[in-house]
């Protein structure tokens, strides 16, 4: 991992009507690394990614893609972005190749073989000659990738790229942005509000909460503070006592016992149930939901 | 900036808006034909089973007698000198006046569709050019690449002028070619007259003189053509600062409309000159009609939609340049 920063945003505010919607965010995106844009809806997400790619301008506060500024230095910093912002809107009554060829012109950088290369990286040779009205919302999705893929940009913005998507769908989008960010160096910057869904992808998470970022930090370090176990035993009342007198615990809805995730101590645990005769039906991890992570982070100020 | 004409080009071609203006044309130019062939007829039915060629003789006799009078003013003279060369000319040249040939009929197209056909076609095209890409949200992809916003703008403005010049081109070609069927090809060389002015209540006609008529076509067609720029520039301008195609079409054809009516009905409000949807009737003035209010002359019109589309062209760019997109 390179040094010099690929985005970098500082201080970044916005006032829209005179109320402040963004305020002050700042965060940096290493070379090859997926980086999650974690918040609920309406927290300012897309407000933000919208100032980083040059649609609204900030009322304070600078970006630099690959060290050129976005005001002053549009075109240059423009080079090094690819980005879809909200969701992927394409020319319907034109094919994919024709939008793709029309994305194209607008840079004389981009050679024409460049269009085969990202057509073939997301696979739609297939349908490409197709027009974008009969795509399904996965293919949009992945013209809208190759269309951004297509100057070679240092930075891919994609603003909750897996919203309206089914299941494998989802899988299969979040395996190729993490082969991307892996083969072709590119930092991916990816929004969204399902913590399971950053958890899977990014390497590094920044939350954002009422337009300002509370926490940044890797996604390992997030998750390892709030996982907890979930705890099936019979009998309940039993397997209670024994745990109340080693950790904090909750109370499930469906007769489960919850206590936070402690490695080194849960096989201990473990055995002095088993020794007092309770059984152990299930033992399982649960990540911690969005707001349970808020909760944590923000002290127990609520979400809205 | 030749590769995004061609893009603009290109989804306009796409989105068919042109063929739908050709096929516009193609059924109306038919239709005015037999119109005008119908009046022809009923203009032969009613001089009866006379000649053509003595009826002019007839009106040549009439102004050759009123030049000989001495009581006539200097400038009136001159003017019947000017209409009594035509009427021999056309004798001369046995040509019927009141049968037209394609170009005259192509002629009379141009004049009655200069201030609400032609102007409403061209709203058609330009109205959706920015608002579709801002209500479709293609707009995001557009202004994210390596290029200035004003030159994507300008691109569209430039595919707005090539789509007018077409539809203007197709027009003219339209009109000679399927009226022809029926007038016949020629009179391109015909003379007219035009350089009336008007003055108050009077017609000026010192400046009157015979151009052939396939200058003065040439001439009407270049005013077409500037009326539309302007209202296209116009339209190019609601298409920026509004989101809503639909809304963009409501006011255009709300000012056009308006326009129509205003011109029989404003002698008196002399102000409402400074409408730009008043002045649309550029050809009157070449061929000497009465003007809607006192004080308006060609120069005057085209100065006042010259001073429209130049302010609706600046409020397009520097909004377009400046604006958040959400
Ligand atoms: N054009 C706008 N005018 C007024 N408020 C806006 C506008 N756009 C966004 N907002 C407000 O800014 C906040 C952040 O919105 P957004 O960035 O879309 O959130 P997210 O993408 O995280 O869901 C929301 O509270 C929203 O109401
Ligand atoms: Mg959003």
């Amino acid at each position: 991992m390179s040094d010099i920063p690929a985005l970098e945003v500082e201080n970044l505010t916005k006032k829209i009507k005179r109320k402040l919607i963004i305020k002050g965010v700042s965060f940096t995106l290493y070379p090859g690394e997926v980086f999650g844009f974690l918040g609920p809806n309406g927290a300012g997400k897309t407000t933000t990614i919208r100032m980083i790619v040059g649609l609204i301008s900030p009322t304070s506060g600078t970006i630099k893609i690959g060290g050129k500024n976005v005001r002053t230095e549009f075109t240059e910093a423009m080079r090094h972005l690819g980005c879809i912002v909200e969701n992927p809107e394409l020319y319907p009554y034109l094919t994919g190749w024709e939008n793709l060829e029309h994305f194209a012109k607008m840079d004389a950088s981009i050679p024409k073989s460049r269009l085969q290369e990202v057509v073939a990286l997301v696979g739609l040779s297939n349908r490409i000659h197709d027009r974008v009205s009969t795509y399904s919302l996965g293919m949009r999705q992945r013209l809208g990738i190759a269309q951004a893929l297509l100057g070679k940009p240092k930075v891919l913005i994609l603003d909750e790229p897996t919203n309206g998507l089914d299941p494998a769908g989802i899988r299969e989008m979040r395996e190729f942005i993490r082969t991307l960010a892996r083969e072709e160096n590119l930092s991916v910057l990816v929004s969204s509000h399902l913590l399971s869904e950053i958890q899977l992808m990014c390497d590094r998470v920044a939350i954002i909460l009422k337009g300002a970022v509370i926490r940044t930090d890797s996604v390992q370090n997030l998750l390892a503070e709030q996982e907890r176990v979930i705890w099936k035993a019979e009998p309940l009342s039993l397997a209670k006592e024994i745990l109340e007198k080693e950790t904090e615990i909750q109370e499930g809805l469906d007769g489960t016992l919850i206590t936070l995730y402690d490695e080194p101590l849960l096989p201990e645990w473990n055995e002095k149930l088993v020794q007092a005769g309770v059984k152990v039906k299930e033992m399982r991890t649960q990540l911690p939901s969005l707001e349970d992570l808020f909760l944590e982070v923000t002290g127990g100020e609520s979400i809205d | 900036m030749i590769n995004l004409v061609r893009n603009e080009m290109l989804k306009l071609l796409r989105k068919k808006r042109l063929y739908v203006i050709i096929l516009i044309i193609a059924f109306l130019v038919p239709l005015f034909t037999y119109a005008q062939f119908k009046e022809i007829q009923d203009q032969r039915e009613k001089m009866g089973n006379q000649d053509w060629r003595t009826v002019l003789q007839q009106e040549i006799t009439d102004t050759q007698n009123r030049l000989s009078s001495s009581r006539i003013q200097d400038e009136w003279r001159k003017y019947l000198k000017i209409r009594l060369s035509q009427q021999q000319y056309y004798l001369e040249n046995d040509i019927d006046p009141r049968a037209p040939g394609a170009p005259t009929f192509m002629r009379i197209f141009v004049e009655n569709s200069i201030d609400l056909l032609l102007p409403l076609l061209v709203m058609v095209i330009v109205a959706d050019l920015v608002s579709s890409e801002a209500s479709g949200g293609t707009i995001k992809l557009l202004l994210t690449r390596p290029v200035k916003r004003w030159r994507i703008l300008l691109s569209k403005y430039l595919a707005m002028m090539l789509s007018i010049s077409f539809i203007v081109l197709s027009v003219a070609v339209l009109s000679y070619g399927i009226s022809g069927l029926v007038f016949g090809y020629g009179g391109w060389n015909m003379p007219l007259l035009t350089g009336f002015a008007v003055s108050g209540d009077e017609l000026l006609t010192e400046n009157v003189h015979i151009v052939p008529q396939w200058q003065y076509i040439l001439m009407e067609f270049g005013l077409v053509w500037y009326v539309c720029v302007i209202v296209g520039t116009l339209t190019f301008m609601l298409s920026v600062l509004l989101r809503s195609t639909a809304a963009v079409m409501g006011i255009m054809l709300a000012s056009l409309i308006a326009g129509a009516i205003l011109v029989n009905m404003v002698s008196s409000w002399e102000s409402a000159k400074y409408f730009f949807m008043v002045n649309l009737n550029l050809t009157n003035y070449v061929s000497g009609m009465a003007t809607p209010i006192e004080g308006m002359s060609l120069g005057f019109s085209m100065a006042v939609l010259a001073v429209w589309g130049i302010a609706g062209f600046i409020i397009a760019f520097v909004t377009f340049s400046k604006r958040d997109i959400y």
